[in-house]
């Protein structure tokens, strides 16, 4: 108590001293807000401070070897981005692009103008430092239990990565030691520039144009336009737009009229009503929330089978309600291809339940 | 066709004289004795009345004048009806809209605000554009944290009920996707503004000032030379955002536009980082870290960088530069006919504020400086109109805008002459509307 009066009455005296108290200025000590909050424990930091930097403070110790991560990977994460890093399915791809001699060089080859990139770069054509890649599968991956990993599965997750690269041999273990000589065989580690005028707020822009007002040079060419064909690709204009005021979305589902569609005989407002929000057991909704769509389609195969062709197989099966309840709970792998499907410990029965109900009854 | 004003006045209780001249008067007056004659004549002639009522109106005026609607002769709805209102079921097309094909995962999807149909410059929370990394999350406000660690002499931990205590500032500001407008780099690929635009919105935000909790903790003056933010969901979002940046005008949010975050938008905390895009205004904030480094998360180490012409990669390009677009007329719209139109639409830039905004019709030939709606503020969207003419023929739609380093907004061949057509990030060109003379406004690119 003593110490809040001091603080209170130097405080004052400030005040009169200054005309106005000043919020974090030199005086912020003083400010009686100063003490809100704790101090954070050292095992609190130690659980939220996570980051790893390119020059590794923040890197735990451990290891992992190429072998040991790619056991890991066929489990946790080779259902949305391939065996080999290389799927373009879920996610854009991880691994390719990327030669032996960029690593010699540090820089990536095929991003340069001319090169063609295909299917488009994947993450190790751009990633300069091995750090982010640590720091990233160690916070946000598996993608549907991020944090899970271990420290020592994150070292040989990313070992089998760099592996796949060919940044590091097949019988590479990537430990806190050696991580500084791999980022010495990254092969975009020299791509990266560092623009300032667009980082710093009070920066010059680098692309310059000039406010012309009358007769100003132009090419009159239209140079691009979306072609007819798209004309209803994003649905129907025409129930994106307000229904009242000076104009009306385009109804695409038509082609263009002729002439302005007047005023007068407009045809009656489209309104079309929002989506009930999703909740409770409805399946349609779980299978977005709980990222099955990522990897099922509604009638084909993405990674794992549609759900239809699920619905076909086991037609008729006893046990049909059961067999999907397991399955969906606990994944597996063999009936549709080698791609394992993780399991889904997040469900809660009836919400597994409800999946294998709506599958059972044909998944429509 | 009859006039048989006996049927108007035979619904409108109260008969509208004072508003008749002197014969409809008599013909007013007439038609009640009739009515009431028929009225008892056929007993129950109310209803009768009121069905005949809906046919034969068109040559004495509007039917939606002539005959009082129920809204105007029944009884509305009570209060508290719904606890927290809703927009009116005609505005049921304003939506949030995903774009067909952009992405494969819906929780690491972005959702476009319907730019086309809003008004002024705060953009209604409920549609307010979605950019999720992992998926979003309704936190319970009561357990969520925020640290602040690294180079402070404090390393502390503040609850929700901590930092609504310290001292708030309220203030708008636009808050952009760096990929904003990316599908347009090379083609036109999108078909309006939602999905062109629609990745950038306006809000007012309250909070306590990132300086201030910085200042709290005792940052290192000499050595904090960055601040890493970080996000409490399973992405755990990271950016780096440079001390000076950090120190000035950010603020840890708790409120957006008078209520607290919608849990879209990161409830209960997020960072506002005004002018940078929108990625560094990481959502569930948990904690901030000072430090002498940049971190180069995958944020702005996979994403989020710029990919030049040489192959190289920008990275740590954040600035939002200044940028402007019509929203209406805007491309998917059509004009009714020909004659006045108020061109409208909105102009930001993270540098500063907006100083000017010109508007061509003619596809980038002759400029006219367009009106600026009030509040002109800085990094927070600005509404400019100006008057227009359609004379039926086919026109093309630009805007202009200035902000007040004096920057000009570029043109798209003069962005591609520096970052070539590989980029993603950060494309701020003059938008160009063609109206045919359909009255259909479609995108284009000219130039």
């Amino acid at each position: 108590m003593k110490t809040i009066f001091k603080l209170s009455t130097k405080a004052v005296v400030l005040s009169a001293a200054l005309g106005a108290f000043s919020i974090g200025s030199a005086w912020a000590q003083t400010a009686p807000w100063h003490n809100m909050g704790r101090d954070a424990t050292p095992a609190e930091v130690k659980a939220w401070d996570i980051d790893v930097r390119p020059d590794f403070k923040g890197l735990p110790a451990g290891a992992g070897s190429v072998s040991q991560g790619e056991a890991t990977w066929e489990v946790k994460c080779a259902s949305c981005h391939g065996s080999f890093g290389e799927s373009n399915e879920v996610f854009t791809p991880i691994i390719g692009g990327t030669t032996k001699d960029d690593i010699k060089t540090g820089r990536v080859k095929g991003l340069e103008e001319g090169k063609s990139i295909s299917p488009q770069k994947t993450t190790i054509m751009k990633v300069a430092t091995v750090s982010t890649i640590w720091d990233y599968i160690n916070r946000a991956m598996p993608w549907n239990a991020p944090k899970t990993l271990t420290t020592d599965e994150v070292y040989g997750v990313t070992a089998y990565l760099l592996s796949l690269a060919e940044i590091v041999p097949a019988d590479f273990t990537l430990t806190d030691k050696n991580i500084a000589e791999v980022q010495q065989r990254m092969p975009n580690r020299n791509g990266m520039v560092f623009y300032e005028p667009l980082w710093k707020v009070n920066g010059k822009g680098d692309v310059k144009n000039v406010a012309c007002m009358k007769n100003c040079a132009v090419d009159p060419t239209v140079h691009s336009f979306l072609p007819d064909f798209a004309r209803d690709a994003h649905g129907n204009i025409a129930e994106q737009n307000r229904i009242i005021g000076p104009v009306r979305g385009a109804d695409t589902t038509k082609p263009a009229p002729k002439g302005p569609v007047g005023s007068v005989a407009l045809p009656a407002p489209v309104v079309v009503a929002a989506a009930p929000a999703a909740g409770g057991n409805d399946p349609k909704a779980l299978l977005n929330a709980n990222s099955c769509t990522a990897c099922h389609g509604m009638k084909s195969k993405v990674v794992g089978p549609g759900f239809n062709e699920i619905a076909a197989k086991h037609k008729g099966r006893a046990d049909i309600e059961a067999y999907l309840i397991e399955k969906i709970k606990n994944g597996g792998s063999g009936v549709y291809g080698a791609v394992p499907m993780p399991a889904q410990p997040q469900l809660k029965d009836a919400e597994a339940k409800s999946i294998a109900q709506w599958i059972a009854a044909g998944a429509k | 066709m009859s006039k048989d004003l006996s049927e108007v006045i035979g619904r409108v209780l109260p008969a509208p004289e004072n508003h008749l001249s002197a014969e409809k008067m008599e013909q007013a007056r007439k038609a009640r004795r009739r009515f009431m004659g028929n009225a008892l004549a056929m007993g129950a002639g109310v209803a009768a009345s009121a069905t005949a009522a809906t046919r034969a109106m068109a040559a004495e005026g509007e039917e939606v004048i002539l005959k009082l609607p129920e809204h105007s002769t029944g009884l509305g709805q009570s209060v508290v009806t719904d606890g927290y209102g809703k927009p009116s079921k005609w505005e049921a097309n304003l939506q949030r809209r995903q774009s067909p094909g952009l992405t494969r995962v819906d929780q690491a999807s972005v959702s476009f605000t319907p730019l086309q149909s809003l008004f002024g410059i705060i953009t209604p929370s409920g549609l307010h554009f979605e950019r999720h990394h992992q998926g979003w999350w309704d936190i319970d406000p009561s357990k969520h944290r925020l640290m602040v660690n690294g180079l402070v002499k404090r390393q502390r931990v503040f609850t929700m009920d901590d930092l609504m205590r310290l001292p708030s500032v309220s203030r708008i500001h636009f808050i952009e996707c760096g990929a904003n407008s990316a599908t347009e780099w090379g083609n036109v690929a999108v078909p309006t503004v939602q999905y062109t635009h629609g990745m950038v919105s306006c809000s007012e935000f309250t909070g306590v000032l990132l300086s201030t909790l910085l200042e709290m903790c005792g940052y290192d003056k000499k050595m904090g030379k960055y601040v890493l933010a970080e996000g409490a969901d399973g992405s755990s979002m990271t950016r780096t955002i440079d001390i000076e940046r950090a120190m000035d005008d950010c603020i840890v949010a708790w409120a957006m536009n008078g209520e607290m975050l919608r849990p879209e938008n990161g409830y209960p905390l997020r960072l506002v980082v005004p002018g940078i895009q929108g990625v560094s205004w990481v959502k569930y904030l948990r904690r901030i870290e000072v430090g002498d480094q940049k971190y180069a998360t995958k944020d702005e180490a996979v994403h989020y960088i710029d990919h030049m012409p040489d192959g190289t990669h920008r990275q740590y390009t954040g600035i939002q530069e200044c940028k402007s677009v019509i929203t209406t007329p805007s491309a998917g719209q059509t004009l009714l006919d020909k004659g006045y139109y108020n061109v409208t639409g909105l102009a930001w830039s993270g540098r500063g504020s907006i100083k000017r905004v010109d508007v061509s019709v003619d596809g980038g030939r002759n400029w006219r400086t367009a009106r600026i709606e009030g509040p002109v503020l800085p990094k927070a969207m600005t509404r400019f109109n100006i008057d227009w003419v359609w004379d039926g023929k086919p026109a093309i739609l630009q805007a202009r805008a200035i902000d007040s380093t004096g920057y000009v907004q570029p043109k798209i061949n003069q962005l591609r002459a520096v970052r070539g057509t590989r980029s993603v990030y950060h494309q701020n060109a003059i938008q160009s509307w063609l109206v045919s003379e359909n009255g259909e406004v479609s995108n284009v690119q000219v130039y």
